[in-house]
């Protein structure tokens, strides 16, 4: 199965300008131990866009989003075969630093996870590791990252507070900023509202619409609506494979394969 | 009898078995604190903490004593603590599923309940017969070998209790572990890691086995770590079992003071542990 995202963006969402792939995954096969999660994935990703990925649980999308940073990395026994390339340069070869990796590709998760500092140090977290750089200076990166965030005026007079006393949609938002504030090429994102009320949510996909135009977005969702709502790709996952991607309308109202209309009709997963 | 009924019974003798082993407990613990402050008290004064300990029949306190215990539990954990904190460390983030891991939290545990005894023959043998003598820095490294394993234990559980998320967070922004570790790990385990290093204070300071074959005891004021020191607990020893009054009478203030200072530790340390879960959050 090779099917290939259109590197044009989804009519419903406006522009139809045409970039070249900025990650593409070429036979990417993964395991866990003995167990094999993932198997010959092919696709790419448009820089510019969103892309979802659906799929019923354990169907190897969080897996699949954990290779695009070596996230995987951190436990022993989990391996990627295959290549994946962010610009042209493989990213699975041993010779990639993983820290300046994810530098480039940064990744929001599915539960807020503030650090325990204040608002602004969480912010800064990543900036700092990534270079150095005075106060002003890093204090101009933090407050543009909020911005991008749209959290700005929530918190710009309590920067100084610990993060922790944030609401969870706030802290979910912080994350997104705290991201962003790197300044990365792609930004992952696992489930990021599945722990979140629908206010939350709301803001947090019109949030992805801003960031759309800067970044390239991969965002693993069990949520069809939303995933339907905000991206211009979906790829849809089942037992380990690709079974199909395409233009987000074109999925969810006339989909080739059978078992992907199936699910977004809600017959099953 | 219906099976019901015989339910029932049991249930009420465990309950009778159980609440009267409790009053037991707590009986042994309450005569011992109020033999302690009874016999304690009337000695209590100013005295006690500007005086030396005296020779038999004069008049004298438990200052050099006191002095002694603080500044050897002192070493004793500045020498343990970042041994204790860096191992837990290695347990919990780096080689948590390693095979060395495993021994070591073996063998760590084997520590954690050892007679201390052991603890201080081992450095009478490693320090004090090497020095030729007794000496401060013999019993502070004594008091750090027992630290050791409370510390470890506790980071260990400390560390492995800050939610992987929050680590893996801060993996993703592109930090390497040891980033990891010190800017998100250690601040959200703080207050459990010094509670931790609080409770191996309480364990050291009441110590008196290791002590007397390192730290043995001395007469006078002394500062030099080089040389004996005298220490309360080594000090209860020997005026409690003396024939004399006031010696006896000194040993029962003694051992109420460092009852109470342990009891103080022991509270702050709970005090931290309440407010413990999630730390300062709100949620």
């Amino acid at each position: 199965m090779s099917a290939t995202a259109s590197a044009r963006t989804a009519p419903a969402h406006g522009a139809t300008q045409v970039l070249p792939p900025k990650f593409v995954a070429r036979d990417l096969n993964f395991y866990y131990g003995e167990t094999r999660a993932l198997t010959d994935i092919n696709l790419s990703f448009a820089d510019r866009s969103i892309t979802a990925l659906i799929g019923p649980s354990g169907c190897g999308k969080s897996t699949l989003l954990r290779v695009f940073n070596r996230m995987y990395a951190l436990y022993p026994g989990h391996r990627a075969t295959g290549e994946v390339r962010l610009d042209g340069e493989n990213i699975l070869a041993p010779t990639v630093d993983v820290a300046s990796l994810r530098y480039r590709v940064g990744m929001v998760f599915q539960k807020p996870t503030p650090f325990p500092m204040t608002i602004f140090d969480n912010v800064a977290f990543g900036l700092r590791l990534a270079q150095r750089m005075p106060r002003a200076r890093a204090a101009e990166r933090v407050e543009a990252a909020l911005r991008d965030a749209a959290m700005w005026d929530e918190v710009k007079d309590k920067l100084g507070e610990d993060a922790r006393s944030l609401s969870g949609g706030q802290q979910q938002r912080l994350c997104i900023a705290r991201t962003i504030a790197v300044q990365p090429e792609v930004m992952l994102f696992d489930e990021p509202t599945a722990a979140l009320d629908p206010i939350s949510t709301l803001r947090i996909e019109e949030m992805l619409q801003t960031l759309r135009e800067k970044y390239c977005i991969i965002i693993v969702t069990h949520n069809l609506q939303q995933a339907a709502r905000v991206s211009n790709v979906t790829g849809f996952m089942y037992m380990g494979e690709l079974v199909e991607i395409g233009p987000t309308g074109q999925i969810f109202t006339s989909p080739r394969n059978r078992r992907t209309d199936d699910y977004v009709t809600g017959r099953f997963g | 009898m219906s099976r019901r009924r015989v339910r029932k019974v049991g249930n009420a003798v465990a309950l009778l078995l159980s609440a009267v082993a409790t009053l037991i407990g707590l009986a042994c613990l309450g005569a011992i604190l109020w033999t302690l402050i009874s016999r304690g008290v009337s000695g209590l004064s100013i005295a006690l903490f500007t005086q030396m300990t005296p020779p038999p029949g004069s008049q004298g306190g438990l200052l050099n004593a006191i002095y002694g215990s603080v500044v050897m539990t002192v070493v004793g954990i500045l020498i343990g603590a970042p041994v204790g904190i860096l191992a837990g460390t290695y347990l919990a983030e780096y080689g948590s599923a390693s095979r060395l891991s495993s021994i070591v939290r073996f063998v760590n545990d084997v520590l954690l309940s050892a007679p201390s005894i052991i603890v201080g023959l081992f450095v009478y043998e490693v320090l004090v017969l090497r020095m030729g003598h007794f000496s401060a820095i013999a019993g502070a490294v004594a008091l750090a070998i027992i630290a050791i394993p409370v510390t470890v234990r506790t980071t260990e559980d400390m560390l492995r209790l800050v939610p992987q998320g929050m680590k893996d967070a801060s993996t993703a922004l592109g930090a390497y572990p040891w980033r990891t570790i010190t800017s998100i790990a250690y601040p959200a385990a703080r207050s459990g890691i010094v509670t931790g290093l609080l409770l191996a204070v309480a364990r050291v300071s009441g110590e008196t086995a290791p002590l007397l074959f390192t730290a043995l005891n001395n007469q006078f004021w002394s500062k030099d770590l080089g040389a004996p020191m005298a220490n309360l607990p080594v000090v209860i020893f020997q005026f409690a079992l003396s024939p004399y009054k006031d010696w006896q009478q000194l040993a029962w203030s003694g051992a109420l003071l460092i009852t109470f200072a342990i009891l103080v530790l022991s509270v702050i340390a709970r005090l931290i542990v309440s407010a413990l879960p999630g730390g300062k959050a709100r949620r």
